[in-house]
């Protein structure tokens, strides 16, 4: 909100010092973001007369300009249309300085020169109207000597220097809307004496300007208020021989410096008590309202109207949340037509005009609640909707509708004439709260004893009325305008702002738990620091991706869609890593630098069943989604593929000492989603519940997403090589290009059986090496060979590795040949050749019973 | 000693002058094994020399014999030190021929496409690597680190933390609803505090706790904001917890993440689930709180939000507010990178740039 200093002072004597009243602003929670001086720096500026108006030749955008400064014809080039010849414009001559500290100086445009420049009001920092020059007259001080040329600006618009402060109230501070809100807090703080102006009563029988009797208000018109709830309090008063006019210069003044544009005088008055005292009021032209009556209701589903705005709203429809009644509350005319929106935007039916001449005034207090509603239902947020939905002071109406009517005698050339009395509906208004509060409680909340006294000296000053109530504790009454304070720790926070937040200790309160991370949270930092290891770059990529993103992965089924995206972009909940990750290192690979390995640990979000989205609708504890976090690589080196991928997937398992997985070749059980289909495969589990072949039947109809298929299939992630169809669509194609992947939930990777954590003996012995080589159909997997002959091999056993593979296409298709080496030792003893040669031959048979492997000749 | 001697004895001293310089004309080690090879060998004039000792008399036998010997030494020892001089010669030419200009193999591994070789090592993403040192800087303090969903329901959202549906306080949250169960029911949580509700239903106080991760607003991206973000938030409910003991905690947490040099200030503000709330402003990371453009001039930067726990979040979770109190605060992991790698525009985040990656 712009805060004008000057009007902070119609209610306390604050001082000059503008730092203090921002710093105290801050320390109270209203947040001075921003401090304007207007009206400085215009020393130099003068009212000037457009003698004649031309165009350049060769331009079209600018013209010549020649206007009386009151010493005779200056010329300037202007780029502004509207203004015509005649008009009083503001002139700033060489060697001015404007508020911005822009220098004007004589400058030369498509051969004109321009000796000074016409300014519009944000050049002279006067408002944000930066649409045209500044027309001098529309808002000229009435009373104040005619503005002539040669006047100085200051003077022709009764300028004075002043200090706007742009205040952020926060939500829960209707009071605070409003300048004498925002006055009653600082002056509090600051200690000096708080008032507000007392307008004049209501006129009685006997009253009206013209010193003609007034008739009575409810002689004029008549309100019929039909849904009390949805406006517990409604006013009208009426207002007859009105003359619309400009209003007065102060008012549109400080309309303008608290950034509204002034209409008329009616409108004015408005919404300066609006920003005044924070009540929103709404004038009707009496004599454009059917019946001249108003009837407060709930609208009908399906309900128009057309608002000031000259917009056509359909009231009544689309709920906005759960126990949304749909009920919007509207202003109709004695016949029943809406006539405005209550609370929210006036209709433009009865709209004010230049030829109105009886007002009704409307001082209402909405249902916050359903104003918030309607607000929302419609989209449509007003300076009346934001100050109804967070609570007007319902007891500051009548204070509000007549400072609207001393405003409107305020203007010079009109009488107008109050109707006496005021009709005042009312339904159930909010009752006066009255709060205990506890002295100790107060200390210990806050961590800082306070006393009665004290407590008190922060509470009166605000409006809050305290009294003893027994030895420990206030009995607090909390004024209507701060209905965000109804509980004992509502009041603690008044104090504590009182008394300054910086004012109240520092202490660290001692934990009595030991910190810790998980050990889920303490393996997932080794996780990602083996991939850092292995010279990948950590990304965080979008959870939201567009549909299509997800096609291009080859990734099918239904995904989780945002209600209201910002984009068809990011519009769907990822259930794979690999799209965003295909994005990432696309991105790179289109800037020549795609020769990399990236990692990234994020959820992913499978489609959930209906039952449990009720379930957690229902306030269950399990989470609507069971989201899975996934650990996802992408290896792109020169050289990568899926033999790097498993190579890395080896590396991961092997530092988390994993044993009970294995791998499920693609093509036996359907194929990871977006993988190559004969170079990927399925990360399975073996506690030895579940047999390959059963997990291959489970993911027979899956979508080969790993975050799609249930924990109890036993497939924890997939490792191969992506699809060069899903390459060539995130466009990193590049010919022969192959692009590593594996994609791990790391929940159930950590749940995998791991190695024992006891250490064996290292036998002190030397070790024999034995040697296989074995032609291996392509049916068969290394790590099923490797299996076997590793039983077979017995305890004697310390190590068997792969050390060779090749393939020789010309002499054996469909096999190739694996080396391994067998490594043995005994804890006691050296072996004996003989010894090794059984346990070698027991390899050989092994090989050749269960898998009819024969040794390479 | 004369050059000639009676009965055929070499003259051993002129046999001595020749091998020496033949020893020091070598210049291989393979030239110097021939030349030991010809001057000590059983064929060498030494060898014969020796050989004829026994035809000579017994007087003489020990004085030629007694020559040959030191003639022998004296020539070993002159092989001995020509080996020595070829020896480093050989190993200086072999080392200039060895010459690895190191730098090649460091701006090698640095450099992206094929070199780079297995040592290279990636990189953990700055936002992560804030995330781990924050919940250090936690878990030092004794608190444990919690985790929860992402897609969370309006009541555990919302409405648990005292925030009722269409109240005007949701504005400060702009939120992404999911097309799941009735409308706007199911939605993507916009901050972390869903989890302290969690938390608190769940476990029994005492509770310290941060709850890190990553959080959703439907703002429009710019260089300070992302509809994606992440969030850690802290919560302790104990035995007369106060205001103060939030201010402590928010102070020391700041010296121990920013520097000892760096505090910590409250100030009030409003949220619906903190009771009294407060903001907080940490010195300004760029001046030090001297003032600058970044701070606005005031020396400090907002941080994130705090305040103690509200009652009635208390009584949706079914905690006795007259037993126990407790603090909440929150702020942006994003904002704290931002603020300690001075990275002008957090948009760059969702890039993944390898040339932003591998710098930071």
């Amino acid at each position: 909100m712009r805060v004008p200093v000057s009007w902070l002072r119609d209610f306390a004597p604050f001082g000059d010092e503008v730092e203090v009243l921002v710093a105290n602003l801050d320390d109270l929670g209203l947040v001075v973001e921003g401090v304007e001086h207007v009206g400085a720096g215009l020393d130099a500026v003068v009212v000037a007369r457009v003698l004649e108006i031309a165009a350049i030749a060769g331009a079209d955008r600018i013209r010549r300009v020649v206007v009386d400064d009151g010493a005779g014809p200056v010329e300037v080039v202007c780029g502004a249309w509207n203004f015509q010849v005649g008009d009083l414009v503001p002139l700033a001559p060489v060697g001015a300085v404007l508020p911005g500290g822009f220098e004007i100086s004589r400058r030369r445009m498509k051969g004109v020169d321009s000796f000074g420049m016409l300014c519009s009001a944000k050049e002279l920092g006067l408002s944000e109207d930066h649409a045209g020059i500044l027309v001098v007259g529309d808002n000229g001080p009435v009373g104040s000597d005619e503005p002539r040329p040669g006047m100085a600006l200051t003077e022709a618009l009764g300028i004075e220097a002043d200090v706007v402060l742009d205040v952020a109230v926060e939500a829960n501070r209707p009071d605070a809307w409003c300048m004498a809100g925002i006055a009653r807090d600082l002056a509090a703080r600051l200690k000096l004496p708080f008032a507000l102006p007392e307008p004049p009563g209501e006129t009685g029988d006997a009253g009206g300007a013209g010193g003609t009797r007034a008739a009575r208000a409810e002689e004029l018109t008549s309100v019929e208020l039909v849904d009390p709830d949805l406006c517990p309090r409604f006013t009208a008063r009426v207002v007859t021989e009105l003359q619309v006019a400009p209003a007065p210069g102060w008012v549109a003044r400080r309309l303008m410096l608290a950034g509204m544009r002034p209409v008329n005088s009616v409108v004015d008055a408005s919404n300066y008590v609006m920003l005044e005292l924070g009540q929103p009021t709404h004038p009707y032209d009496l004599d454009r309202l059917a019946g001249a009556g108003l009837r407060v209701r709930a609208a009908r589903r399906g309900e128009e109207v057309v608002t000031l705005d000259a917009v056509r709203r359909v009231l009544g429809m689309r709920s906005v949340g759960p126990g949304d009644d749909l009920r919007d509350c509207v202003i109709c005319d004695a016949e029943d037509m809406p006539v405005g929106i209550a609370g929210v935007m006036g209709g433009k039916s009865s709209e004010i005009t230049g030829s109105t001449t009886r007002v009704l005034l409307e001082a209402a207090y909405f249902a916050p609640m359903a104003i918030a509603r309607t607000s929302k239902r419609l989209a449509l947020r007003t300076e009346a909707s934001a100050r109804f939905e967070r609570g007007v002071d319902p007891e500051g109406i009548d204070r509000a509708a007549l400072r609207f009517i001393e405003l409107l005698g305020a203007v010079d050339g009109t009488a107008p004439v109050q109707a006496a009395g005021a009709i005042d509906s009312r339904g159930e208004l909010p009752s006066p709260i009255r709060v205990i509060l506890r002295v100790g409680r107060v200390g210990s909340l806050l961590g800082c004893p306070l006393s009665k006294a004290e407590i008190r000296s922060c509470l009166e000053p605000i409006g809050f009325h305290c009294e003893d109530a027994g030895e420990d504790a206030l009995g607090v009454e909390v004024p209507s305008f701060r209905p965000d304070t109804s509980r004992e720790v509502d009041v603690v926070e008044e104090v504590a702002r009182h008394v300054g937040y910086s004012n109240l200790g520092k202490r660290r309160p001692s934990s009595p738990q030991v910190g810790r991370l998980s050990p889920y949270q303490r393996e997932r930092r080794v996780t990602r620091d083996v991939m850092a290891g292995m010279g990948a770059y950590e990304v965080w990529t979008s959870s939201l991706l567009a549909p299509r993103d997800h096609e291009h992965a080859g990734i099918g089924g239904a995904s989780i869609e945002v209600g209201n995206p910002l984009s068809p972009e990011e519009s769907i909940l990822r259930r794979s890593l690999l799209p965003g990750m295909m994005k990432a290192l696309g991105y790179n690979v289109e800037r020549r630098q795609g020769d990399l390995r990236l990692f990234e640990v994020g959820r992913v979000f499978p489609f959930p069943e209906r039952a449990r989205v009720q379930r957690a609708i229902a306030r269950g504890s399990e989470s609507v989604v069971d989201e899975r976090e996934m650990l996802g690589m992408v290896l792109a080196m020169p050289d990568d593929d899926a033999r790097s991928a498993a190579a890395a997937w080896g590396a991961l398992a092997g530092t988390l000492g994993i044993t009970g997985v294995s791998l499920l070749a693609s093509d036996t059980a359907g194929r990871p989603a977006g993988l190559h289909p004969s170079r990927s495969a399925f990360i399975i589990r073996q506690d030895g519940t579940k047999r390959a072949s059963v997990v291959a039947g489970d993911l027979a109809g899956s979508s080969g997403v790993v975050g799609d298929v249930a924990g109890s299939s036993g497939v924890v992630g997939v490792v191969g090589e992506v699809d060069p169809d899903v390459l060539e669509a995130f466009g990193i194609s590049g010919g022969s290009r192959r692009v590593g992947w594996l994609e791990v939930d790391l929940e159930r990777l950590l749940a995998c059986e791991r190695r024992s954590p006891l250490a064996k003996p290292v036998s002190r012995f030397p070790s024999s090496d034995v040697d296989l080589a074995f032609d291996v159909p392509d049916a068969v997997s290394a790590a099923e060979v490797h299996s076997v002959i590793s039983r077979a091999a017995g305890p004697l056993l310390e190590a068997c590795w792969l050390f060779d593979v090749y393939r020789d296409a010309a002499r054996h298709r469909g096999s190739r040949s694996l080396a391994y080496r067998l490594r043995f030792s005994a804890a006691d003893r050296t072996l004996t050749d003989s010894e090794v040669g059984e346990i070698r031959q027991r390899c050989v048979d092994a090989a050749e019973r269960e898998l009819g492997l024969r040794l390479r000749g | 000693m004369t050059s000639a001697s009676a009965g055929g004895v070499p003259d051993i001293a002129s046999l001595v002058s020749e091998a020496k310089r033949r020893v020091s004309s070598c210049s291989t080690l393979a030239e110097l094994a021939s030349s030991e090879a010809a001057l000590l060998g059983k064929r060498s004039p030494l060898s014969e020399a020796s050989r004829m000792l026994g035809s000579l008399g017994q007087d003489e036998r020990r004085r030629v014999g007694r020559l040959v010997q030191e003639a022998r030494r004296d020539i070993e020892s002159a092989l001995a030190e020509r080996m020595e001089v070829l020896h480093a010669a050989e190993r200086a030419a072999k080392l200039v021929e060895d010459h690895l200009d190191l730098s090649e193999a460091v701006l090698q591994v640095a450099s992206p496409g094929p070199g780079h070789g297995p040592l290279a090592r990636g990189r953990l993403h700055l936002v992560q690597r804030t995330r781990d040192e924050l919940e250090d800087v936690f878990v030092g303090m004794g608190f444990v680190v919690a985790e929860g969903p992402e897609v969370e329901t309006d009541w555990f959202n919302f409405e648990a933390l005292n925030i009722p549906p269409a109240h005007p306080a949701r504005g400060m949250w702009d939120t992404f609803y999911l097309d799941l169960g009735e409308r706007e029911s199911v939605l993507l949580r916009t901050h972390t505090s869903p989890v302290q509700i969690r938390l608190m239903r769940e476990q029994e106080p005492p509770v310290y706790a941060v709850m890190p991760g990553r959080c959703y607003r439907r703002d429009t991206p710019d260089a300070r904001h992302l509809p994606t973000f992440h969030q850690i938030e802290g919560l302790v409910v104990d035995r007369s917890i106060s205001f103060a003991d939030l201010a402590g905690t928010i102070e020391a947490f700041t010296a121990a993440y920013f520097g000892e040099d760096v505090h910590s200030r409250l100030r009030p503000a409003y949220f619906p689930f903190t009771e009294p709330s407060a903001e907080f402003e940490v010195t300004c990371t760029i001046c030090k709180g001297g003032g600058c453009r970044t701070c606005s001039h005031t020396g400090w930067v907002e941080l994130g939000g705090c305040g103690m726990v509200d009652p009635a979040v208390f009584e949706f979770v079914g905690i006795d507010p007259e037993s126990w109190s407790g603090f909440a605060f929150g702020f942006g992991i994003d904002r704290c990178a931002l603020m300690r790698h001075e990275i002008p525009d957090l948009r760059i985040l969702l890039d993944n740039d390898a040339r932003f990656l591998s710098q930071v």
